[in-house]
């Protein structure tokens, strides 16, 4: 039976209109733009601590001393002006915090969309969207989850018998050294990686930066992101399961530069 | 010369607005490949009122691309396998002999199905509605170039105004936001000094009342794909920054 025509005036929303208006600046938050743009500001920080924390791993190669020195220098951060540890305490707030809404703004866009979207019976056949854009959803909670592993392995050694406190060389030599933490460390960076692919060129187009004289190069700017990120975080675990990076006291510059004559090694 | 082709359709048949649908083969022979992709339809509905059947409602107006009327979604591409184009200028050249075609309706919670291929696009009109217009004193038309634009500002209002509103943007996205049509409405009335007097408020009230109703953009890029007038992503990118910027400019600064 054909139904009448009635045409339905305007669709009910499907995302209720905002009664309740917060006070500026947090009425920013409340919308759907507004909180991209927080994604993409956290997103951005978040990415700043990825780069910065793989350059600090690579200490890694030098040796168990300057890793410990390095890790000393975070906790020294700012001791001619505020106590020990605190300005690394700051920073740690401030990455939970980017965390916190970073997460919370995808879970509440991602049931946005979701309420607006309807399925095609015969399916969608996306043409531009790539693998990196499809899977952010899945790729955000594989991050998370392991994020969470990765603390409780190297800080708070809940996983790790041999975990001592206070070692973090030994401490990641011990734990990538079994082939499936390598393993998970391996498909989480490669999660990673394809988060930062995606979230690099998409963060620019969240803030609004945008000039057609240099978006090109936005495209390039996340692929060499994604890149650097991937080949140097992959490059612990896989190191470490091949045994170059390993606990017998000698760095690996010094065994590619001195040979295995020289003895170094200040570590118990 | 033109040829003839035969064609598979599964088309979506659904009799009202709360009517279940679903999928029904139709088999259409003797297509001129010269015909557009609603002129096969016409073709399939005069055989259908012939034999007796309901025909298959579908929206169409101009048919030369410019109105914005027409949009189906024909294997799973908003507007079909051809770039740049609306339904009406997809000819079924751009298929081959024998081939399968699924025709659906846009599906977004806002674009509700009114019967077979004719969805509700009222949504997009309530985002113009909130504020697409600009404000002028009515009478004697102004004289020509009385205001000077730079010609490449011109040229981007004008790629921005090419929208026809068919809502292919909101088709093809994966999250249904409707990104790229506000984005277009917005900016070639942004970018133009007719426009900046409301420019914040306008901002504002599209953008929210686009929140409302679509999801929220994610970025992939396929709207840009499916749109027949081409509009750029960039229009999102602008759109997002004139949003941040209005809701600092308009926040309440006392009382």
């Amino acid at each position: 039976m054909v139904q009448p025509l009635a045409r339905v005036s305007t669709p009910p929303p499907v995302r209720s209109m905002m009664n309740s208006r917060l006070p500026w600046p947090l009425s920013i938050y409340q919308t759907a733009v507004g909180k991209k743009w927080v994604m993409g500001l956290t997103g951005l920080a978040l990415l700043g601590f990825v780069v910065v924390h793989m350059i600090g791993n690579l200490h890694l190669y030098e040796g168990p001393r300057q890793v410990h020195e390095y890790a000393e220098t975070l906790r020294n951060l700012g001791t001619d002006v505020i106590p020990r540890t605190w300005a690394l305490w700051c920073l740690r707030i401030g990455l939970i915090a980017a965390f916190g809404l970073h997460i919370h703004s995808a879970y509440s866009l991602t049931r946005m969309s979701m309420n607006a979207d309807q399925r095609y019976v015969g399916g969608r056949n996306y043409i531009v969207a790539n693998f990196a854009s499809r899977t952010m959803r899945w790729t955000g909670p594989i991050i998370g989850l392991y994020l969470f592993y990765h603390l409780a392995d190297l800080t708070w050694g809940w996983f790790n018998p041999d975990f001592v406190r206070g070692d973090p060389y030994h401490n990641v030599v011990e734990s990538l050294s079994s082939l499936p933490v390598a393993i998970i460390y391996i498909v989480a960076n490669v999660a990673l990686a394809v988060h930062i692919f995606h979230g690099t060129w998409s963060m620019f187009q969240s803030l609004g930066i945008n000039s057609p004289r240099y978006n090109h190069l936005r495209r390039y700017l996340a692929g060499g992101l994604a890149g650097i990120i991937l080949v140097g975080n992959l490059s612990f675990p896989i190191f470490v399961q091949a045994g170059v990076i390993d606990d017998d006291g000698r760095s690996f510059l010094e065994e590619l530069f001195h040979g295995e004559s020289v003895s170094g090694g200040e570590h118990q | 010369m033109s040829r003839t082709c035969n064609f598979t359709l599964d088309v979506w048949r659904q009799a009202g607005p709360t009517a279940e649908g679903k999928l029904v083969a139709y088999e259409v022979n003797d297509i001129s490949t010269d015909a557009s992709f609603l002129e096969m339809l016409d073709v399939l509905n005069e055989r259908l009122i012939e034999s007796g059947e309901e025909p298959i409602v579908f929206e169409s107006d101009c048919r030369e691309g410019i109105c914005g009327t027409c949009g189906l979604m024909i294997n799973g591409q908003a507007h079909g396998p051809q770039k740049g184009t609306a339904t009406c200028q997809l000819h079924m050249r751009s298929f081959n002999d024998g081939d399968h075609i699924v025709v659906e309706p846009w599906r977004a919670t806002s674009f509700p199905v009114l019967r077979d291929l004719a969805v509700d696009r009222s949504a997009l009109d309530a985002i113009v509605a909130a504020g697409g217009y600009i404000t002028v004193n009515t009478g004697a038309a102004p004289d020509a170039n009385l205001i000077p634009i730079p010609k490449t500002t011109a040229d981007t209002a004008f790629d921005a105004a090419a929208c026809i509103g068919c809502g292919a943007c909101v088709a093809a996205c994966p999250n249904s936001a409707a990104q790229l049509f506000a984005a277009a409405k917005l900016q070639h009335l942004n970018l133009l000094p007719q426009g900046q007097a409301e420019r914040w408020s306008r901002t504002e009230a599209m953008v929210e009342t686009m929140e409302a109703f679509f999801g929220s953009c994610t970025n992939h890029g396929e709207c840009e794909e499916a749109c027949p007038k081409e509009i750029s992503v960039d229009f999102i990118a602008w759109a997002n920054r004139d949003f941040i910027k209005a809701k600092v400019k308009n926040r309440k600064l006392a009382g």
